[in-house]
């Protein structure tokens, strides 16, 4: 049964198959974080294989690559003047957005393929979608809504969404490469790459990699204490103040 | 060097830290005050947030007041029926304070009310500490003697306790309310309120200055060591790493402010630290009116991983 099974999937499989496969790596699969870590690059090595089904005359590809990091609940704050002052009246919360995206092509979104393609196959910041609550609901909302463009300008500010549409150069026809930018407070947790290939405007392969950030030393040790034994952790620190205030006191005793 | 503080989630350069921490010890030994109503916005001036900054400050108050606490206990200049009173009042505020920070961190106020808070009370009691410097810089220029003190209302009201080392008589309920209101404030704004504690005690309570900054800096020490550990427990804020290089620059500046304070005058004194309360709170409340640069902001609500 079960090998009639493997058959069944490798015939649809076989079926199914592109013209092309892509073979991708990431130069490092696990990034750690050290406390003095001021942000990193990652490279993306890949090839385009073709098979005998190729179309001889598809020569020139586009590729697009989207890193994913870790999804996060996020809420957007709006500030307006209220008796003179600015308070944060209207928010919006995005449900399980990435916490780092980035998107990378070799030439811009809009050349690659079609507006309707790009919509679909999330291609650009403005088609990525983000889901928001609003009133209960969960949709995402057009592009130009004002709290969806503050956020992703946010993001962007701090090296934490960002879209490069010249990031990725091809070596040789088939043969491309592209760096991962991952600034100093890069969120850890796992990182989902997706690499889609176009070619005359036309989704032909897609392949998905991943890589991991993990926190290492003493810093994360003090973070992950603190959220999970949090009142061992208020003790240390109170221990520490008395440590610190006793010593003192000896230090520089006078009389 | 820099270093990447864990709560935070920020690089800091050490150095830089470790010199607002000292600078803000120099001030607190020159006038005898913990100085968390300056460290708390200095850190929010470079850009942590106000959150973590008072959480955090809370731990370096306590480890100042603590050293400075022990330094009164050996020349017996804390009165402990009266410290213990205050602190029966200090730790139901500071429960309640963390308390309200909670509810206002999670409806997005937090900031806000830190900023107000601020606004309000240090140019309240800075104006009020620089006039009344003014007229004592006055009085003894024209060489008149200061008002003689008088009992006042406070004095009248019921459960009389005797506080045998401050030799005062006093009723138990304004000792408890104004633990209260100190042990709120300080868990919300990241003070550990001597600044205000300290005049209170002397002109309402007419607590005698021989015992008053001891005792006072006992119900900081207690009331900041609970703050640090319920801000722990309830709101994971509290950055260790920064707090030591805080409480490491802070205890070694407040010894040299503390040589300094002593070469200047009483009344040229508060007029200095009413001065600089003020300033603080004009700063905060100009960073209030005028339009913020960025009408957005962004608050992760925990990866989920």
């Amino acid at each position: 049964m079960r090998a009639l099974l493997a058959l069944l999937v490798v015939l649809l499989l076989g079926s199914a198959a592109q013209a092309e496969r892509l073979i991708v790596s990431v130069s490092n699969h696990r990034v750690t974080v050290t406390p003095n870590y001021s942000g990193e690059e990652l490279v993306l090595f890949g090839s385009v294989e073709k098979d005998a089904t190729t179309p001889a005359d598809r020569t020139a590809y586009d590729l697009v690559v989207t890193v994913m990091g870790p999804r996060a609940d996020m809420v957007t704050r709006r500030k307006e003047r209220t008796f003179g002052i600015w308070i944060n009246t209207d928010y919006r919360q995005f449900l399980q957005v990435p916490s780092y995206l980035a998107l990378f092509a070799n030439r811009p979104f809009d050349a690659i393929t079609s507006p309707e393609i790009a919509r679909r196959q999330q291609i650009g910041l403005n088609n990525v979608r983000l889901t928001q609550r609003v009133s209960g609901d969960f949709a995402d909302v057009v592009p130009n809504d004002a709290f969806r463009s503050a956020f992703i300008r946010l993001r962007t500010e701090r090296g934490l969404y960002r879209e490069d549409p010249s990031a990725v150069t091809f070596l040789t026809p088939t043969l491309f490469r592209t760096g991962i930018p991952l600034p100093a407070e890069v969120p850890i947790g796992t990182y989902e790459i997706e690499i889609k290939l176009f070619a005359n405007g036309a989704l032909v392969a897609k392949t998905e990699t991943a890589f991991e950030i993990v926190k290492v030393g003493f810093e994360q040790f003090v973070a992950t204490t603190a959220r999970q034994n949090g009142l061992i952790y208020g003790l240390a620190t109170a221990a520490m103040a008395l440590m610190t205030g006793w010593m003192a006191s000896i230090v520089f005793r006078k009389d | 060097m820099q270093l990447y503080l864990p709560i935070a989630d920020l690089p800091v350069n050490v150095f830089l830290v470790l010199a607002m921490g000292a600078a803000v010890g120099f001030v607190s030994g020159m006038f005898g005050i913990g100085g968390g109503f300056l460290m708390t916005p200095l850190l929010i001036f470079i850009g942590i947030t106000p959150a973590v900054a008072v959480a955090s400050v809370a731990s370096h108050i306590a480890a100042s007041s603590f050293s400075g606490a022990l330094t009164y206990w050996r020349r017996r200049a804390i009165d402990p029926a009266l410290a213990s009173v205050l602190l029966c009042g200090g730790i139901t505020g500071t429960t309640l304070g963390v308390w309200t920070f909670t509810q206002l961190r999670a409806l997005g106020q937090l900031d806000l009310m830190i900023a107000l808070s601020y606004v309000v009370l240090l140019t309240t009691v800075g104006s009020l500490m620089f006039s009344e410097g003014l007229r004592a810089l006055m009085r003894t220029r024209r060489g008149a003697v200061p008002p003689r003190r008088t009992h006042n209302w406070i004095h009248g009201l019921p459960l009389k306790m005797r506080f045998k080392r401050s030799k005062i008589y006093l009723s138990v309920i304004p000792v408890v309310i104004v633990g209260i209101v100190i042990g709120f404030i300080g868990a919300i704004m990241g003070i550990g309120g001597g600044f205000i504690l300290v005049p209170i005690m002397i002109y309402l309570l007419r607590v005698p200055t021989s015992t008053v900054i001891g005792t006072s800096m006992v119900l900081t020490l207690v009331t900041m060591l609970f703050a640090t550990l319920l801000h722990a427990v309830t709101n994971h804020l509290v950055d260790a790493v920064l707090a030591l290089i805080l409480m490491v620059g802070g205890v070694t500046g407040a010894q040299f402010g503390a040589r300094a304070g002593q070469k200047i005058r009483g009344e040229q004194l508060r007029l200095l630290l009413g001065l600089l309360i003020l300033s603080v709170g004009v700063r905060f409340a100009i960073e209030l009116v005028i339009r913020p640069e960025d009408l957005f902001t962004i608050r992760e609500l925990g990866v989920s991983t």
